[in-house]
């Protein structure tokens, strides 16, 4: 198999992994065996893997309160990510963190960010760092379209525009902000915002795997180069509510719309059927995907449930390092 | 030993800091040939170059920001923050993400920051210029909260924050610039963040005085001097962390205790600091700990309204003389 053909598999499963992890939070908090809430991805794959698909494990990112997929994608480990939603100690963060604040130094994690918006400076300042300590490195900020209401988004950009900084803004249009159309929340045209910082910036089909890791290769390459930030508008859908508790959405949105996207636009879906055209993977192919994505999936968790809960004597430690 | 002024000792203590790591950068509004508003900076980008000493946008939450992630990077960023007034945008930045990235992530990311913030009344500046706000970052685990008040210790407090692996908030009274000198070492010292200072021996009563009101507290010694009361004045230097050690066992000497703190006096510093002290010195106290701060309007720009905001030497004098009952 080509290099390629390996790596749109990869993709092809990395997709599935995300989609089972998330629906195995699903089951957790529905058996009210998961502490919280939890923000599924649910219908997002594609960007999170097509994108980090294209970066180096030295690479930077941070993610979002959605943010299990883009944890995964960068080379999480499921069994760590389960035990710290489940608020153990083997967790990623000792059970201090939870849901939306996955991070992981060893895949260049720097942290999900409960704060909308929350990671446009620290992405920024990585890639700040990066450039001045000259490590070749760059760093994606993935954030949704309703982060495009904050300010220090756009702070972030100037500077990282005018300072020539290498980061990727991979903004996530599943358009809705929580619960409101983004219509409702987004005057003017998005993608004419990085533009105006003069930012090399696109729109990209965010359930097109393999679109996704083109356009992403591309700002990646030229971030590394040193020709400056790039800004990704990726078009996707929530296939589930804003959180895992957020069933009944008929007030915000139709169940026709929803769906039209899962069915005639699923991007698990959409590549299996280009890798089945292109004769790179056949049904036992997928089909095997499927059970050994599966087991690993059910062995993370019962990991996690295995695994105990931190000491309540540990709560003052890490405050301060 | 030279005396220097407090402005001077803070730009020593960052060219000594930037020679010896070169990760550490400046960050701010006209730091670089302007050296700030203030000058404080003046000729640092002249040695370490506009790389290192970098003018940013007027865009305090985005250049925050990125010091956030350039610290969790490997870098060793200090921000100015021109006026201590803008900590309000730059609050998310400090307190949502600088202040709990280490323990949010279970204690694997470290945000080793400096803030520097002016504070301080009495410059004719009205309300957005002129408040002492480091109750603020003080309320929030996570975050170190210094305080100096003489060249000595901005050098050593300014050194100490550099070198230390958390994100800490340093506010610089912007009279003391120019104002307040001191004897300064040539050498290499920190002054350790939580260890507090007593600026003057006593035995009748103790002055807990921070950063600016350490000038009042000492001209309020003087004149209580006169009258025969003995004052004693203790400077946390930090206020997070607190000496509270040093702070109780003063009080416990003295049997009295005032506090006194520029920031305003409701719900703030002298609040905080004269609960540890009756906590900790109650049965020693002959009465109650007193508390002078900001009184609770905003800074007004008038001359005579803003000079009776901020507690004066006469002000300590008067309360401690009635404490004493002299």
């Amino acid at each position: 198999m080509s290099a390629d053909a390996e790596r749109f598999v990869r993709m092809y499963r990395q997709m599935v992994a995300i989609r089972f992890f998330e629906e195995r939070v699903n089951d957790l908090y529905t058996r009210a065996l998961m502490p919280g809430l939890a923000h599924l991805y649910i219908g997002e794959e594609a960007i999170a893997v097509g994108i980090c698909e294209a970066l180096r494990t030295d690479d930077y990112i941070t993610s979002t309160h959605r943010g299990h997929g883009h944890c995964l994608a960068k080379g999480a480990s499921p069994h760590l990510m389960f035990a710290e939603l489940l608020g153990k100690e083997a967790g990623y963060c000792k059970g201090k963190g939870g849901s939306m604040h996955i991070a992981d130094p060893a895949t260049g994690n720097l942290g999900a960010n409960a704060i909308v918006g929350g990671g446009a400076g620290i992405a920024t300042g990585a890639a700040f760092a990066a450039k001045f300590l000259e490590q070749g490195r760059v760093a994606v900020c993935f954030f949704g379209e309703g982060a495009l209401g904050q300010g220090v988004l756009y702070e972030s950009m100037n500077l990282a525009q005018l300072w020539t900084l290498p980061v990727i803004y991979a903004c996530e249009n599943n358009l809705y902000n929580e619960y409101t159309h983004c219509s409702e929340t987004t005057a003017g045209d998005m993608l004419a915002r990085p533009r105006a910082f003069g930012i090399d910036s696109e729109a990209v089909d965010g359930q097109d795997v393999r679109a996704v890791n083109t356009a992403a290769v591309r700002l990646v390459e030229r971030a590394r180069r040193g020709e400056g930030p790039g800004f990704l508008l990726l078009d996707t859908y929530r296939y589930r509510g804003h959180h895992v508790g957020d069933i009944a959405r008929e007030y915000y949105r139709s169940k026709q719309e929803e769906q039209e996207w899962v069915t005639g636009r699923d991007p698990i879906a959409l590549h299996r059927a280009w890798l089945e055209s292109k004769g790179l993977m056949g049904r036992d192919a997928f089909e095997r995907i499927d059970v050994e994505v599966a087991a690993e999936m059910d062995a993370a968790v019962e990991f996690a449930m295995k695994a105990p809960y931190p000491d309540p004597s540990r709560v003052d430690e890490d405050v301060y390092a | 030993m030279p005396d220097m002024s407090f402005g001077d000792a803070i730009r020593m203590a960052l060219a000594e800091e930037m020679r010896r790591d070169p990760r550490v950068v400046l960050l701010g509004e006209d730091v670089a040939e302007a050296g700030t508003t203030f000058k404080v900076l003046k000729g640092l980008v002249d040695e370490f170059g506009c790389t290192r000493v970098i003018d940013t946008p007027i865009s305090e939450p985005g250049f925050t920001g990125l010091a956030v992630g350039a610290a969790m990077a490997g870098m060793r960023p200090v921000v100015d923050i021109m006026f201590g007034d803008f900590l309000a945008l730059i609050m998310d930045q400090v307190v949502n993400q600088a202040a709990k990235i280490h323990y949010m992530s279970g204690g694997k990311w470290k945000v080793p920051m400096v803030v520097r913030a002016t504070m301080g009344a009495s410059r004719r500046s009205a309300a957005q210029h002129s408040q002492s706000l480091h109750a603020w970052p003080s309320h929030i685990p996570g975050l170190k909260v210094a305080m100096p008040s003489t060249p000595y210790d901005a050098k050593g407090l300014l050194k100490a924050a550099i070198r230390d692996d958390n994100p800490v908030i340093i506010f610089e009274d912007k009279i003391s610039y120019t104002k307040v000198k001191g004897p300064v070492p040539e050498d290499d010292y920190v002054v350790p963040l939580g260890v507090a200072d007593i600026k003057r021996q006593g035995r009748d009563i103790t002055l807990v005085a921070t950063s600016s009101m350490v000038q009042v507290a000492l001209g309020a010694a003087a004149m209580l001097e006169e009258i025969g009361i003995d004052a004693e004045i203790v400077d946390p230097r930090t206020t997070w962390p607190l000496d509270e050690k040093t702070l109780i066992e003063s009080a416990r000497k003295t049997s009295r205790a005032m506090v006194i703190d520029e920031g305003y006096f409701r719900y703030g510093v002298t609040g905080e600091i004269a609960s540890v002290i009756a906590e900790g010195a109650f049965y020693d106290l002959d009465g109650p700990v007193r508390r002078l701060g900001a009184r609770h309007v905003p800074i007004p720009f008038s001359p005579v309204l803003e000079d009776v905001t901020v507690p004066t030497e006469r002000d300590v004098f008067d309360l401690a003389r009635t404490m004493c009952n002299k």
